[in-house]
């Protein structure tokens, strides 16, 4: 492999293919896109959830979540891509690997989320239902917003984990970056180095400055608020 | 304007409130006094729903506050004032001031933002409209919570201790505030607090708590010159040095 990736000829091979990589890795952006909106709004509904004073809405959401984190990423997949025909849902690989990963990333984002919100002062929303604000009102208006900034570097990694691991949509045979190059490597030319270097490069270049953003976000923030900072520390403590 | 029939409170066994009966009437400055555990908070937090009453019944302009309707019957009659301010700390003052009216009273933007001013130059603090409240003093951030409770222009407002929190200095600026409020006819004002002077100047009636019943009820004058209770005069006496 390090001969391949030192080689030009190899290269030259590569390169005259380059397109296919492009496009498949256009589809890794959507589908991380797309699972990322889905998780978003997972973890948002069942964080909310999960901080109810009623005991259903929490329990159907520590059900979720702890089946969720519980189980392989790769198990769901497959049991998306294999078990949803039988109940007559139709989806290509793709479309089931958005809904996998995005489900699958549904379940940590509900955690920071509901972590984020525990970490909210009761007087807010006192101050909130004094006015006659709704719990829905609330959530939306006073609590998570003030949400959002704690909980944003968590989340951070959430995203760069999420990406990574739309990769499992290479294991039901969808034509992600990462099957793409596999494929590419395995049929043909026996080349592996450039590909898979290439590969590795472009899920960095997504991936870095968005944890190297969040960290510099949560450093500015743990040095300017000194209480979101604490806050922030505790929530870290409790989801590691 | 405001009863309290019969109210029982208890937090898992402990029993806070041992059968308060009470009314508020319209436009009346209650004030409410009393050791601390004695129920005076949790007294004013049934009044708008925080709490709701184990046994006995809260009735406000003669309709039952219950768990169904009490964001609605608070969010038309009683605004509240608490001892740690609960100021939303995302939002501007401006912000703070026109969250509710705009999202709940289907203010336009600027007629919100009128109302915010005028109460704001009420308290003392145009200038801060586009502060935020972590800027802010304890004792500016109160006003502008009194500010925000007054831009619900609600006929109740309901104060929790709203100078146990503060800086001595800045208790009295908030104090001219609510003495300035007092002076309004129309607005009925329930006030927990520790402030003698200020319950004296403007108080129609005082209530002395303790052990979670109202153990006495009478107009300042009778409180602070010969109350009946040797509690009350022990409590005072404390108190007042």
């Amino acid at each position: 492999m390090i001969e391949q990736i030192l080689s030009p000829a190899c290269w030259l091979v590569f390169l005259a293919d380059w397109h296919l990589f492009l496009q498949a890795f256009g589809v890794t952006v959507m589908v991380s896109i797309a699972a990322l909106a889905l998780a978003l709004a997972l973890g948002v509904v069942f964080g909310v959830m999960s901080t109810s004073h009623f005991l259903l809405p929490r329990n159907v959401a520590r059900a979720y979540v702890e089946a969720i984190q519980n189980t392989p990423l790769v198990l769901q997949a497959y049991v998306f891509y294999l078990a949803l025909p039988y109940i007559g849902v139709m989806m290509g690989q793709v479309s089931v690997g958005i809904f996998a990963v995005g489900i699958y990333h549904g379940a940590y984002i509900a955690e920071v989320v509901r972590a984020g919100i525990q970490s909210i002062p009761r007087g807010q929303s006192e101050a909130a239902a004094s006015q006659g604000f709704t719990y829905v009102q609330t959530m939306r208006w006073v609590i998570l917003p003030q949400t959002v900034k704690i909980i944003l570097p968590p989340l951070v990694n959430q995203m760069v984990n999420l990406i990574k691991n739309t990769s499992v949509i290479a294991l039901i045979g969808g034509t992600d970056l990462m099957n793409r190059t596999n494929d590419w490597a395995t049929s043909g030319a026996s080349i592996y180095g450039p590909p898979f270097l290439v590969c590795g490069v472009l899920y960095f270049l997504l991936c870095f400055p968005l944890s190297t953003w969040g960290r510099r976000y949560e450093e500015k923030l743990k040095k300017k608020d000194s209480h979101a900072g604490e806050e922030l520390r505790k929530i870290e403590e409790e989801l590691s | 304007m405001i009863r309290l029939s019969n109210v029982h409170k208890s937090f898992g066994s402990h029993e806070v409130l041992k059968g308060v009966n009470l009314e508020v009437r319209e436009g009346e400055k209650l004030v409410i006094i009393g050791p601390s555990g004695s129920g005076k908070s949790t007294t004013v937090r049934c009044m708008n729903g925080l709490e709701i009453p184990t046994s006995g019944h809260v009735f406000i302009d003669n309709v039952e506050l219950t768990r169904k309707n009490r964001i609605e019957l608070v969010r038309n009659t009683s605004s509240m004032v608490f001892q740690q301010f609960n100021l939303y700390p995302h939002l501007t003052v401006m912000g703070n001031l026109t969250l509710a009216p705009v999202k709940l009273f289907g203010k336009s933007k600027s007629e919100a933002q009128d109302i915010a001013r005028h109460y704001l130059e009420v308290v003392g603090l145009e200038e801060k409209a586009h502060a935020y409240p972590a800027t802010l003093s304890g004792g500016q951030q109160q006003r502008v919570a009194i500010a925000r409770a007054l831009c619900s222009q609600t006929k109740i407002i309901l104060f929790d201790e709203p100078t146990s929190a503060l800086d001595p200095e800045t208790v009295q600026e908030v104090l001219n505030v609510m003495v300035k409020l007092a002076g309004e006819k129309n607005i009925t004002m329930v006030i927990v607090t520790h402030e003698m002077g200020f319950a004296r100047e403007v108080a129609d009636r005082v209530i002395f708590m303790d052990d979670g019943t109202i153990l006495e009820e009478g107009t300042p004058e009778h409180f602070f010159v010969s109350p009946t209770h040797e509690r009350t005069r022990q409590f005072l006496g404390k108190i007042l040095h």
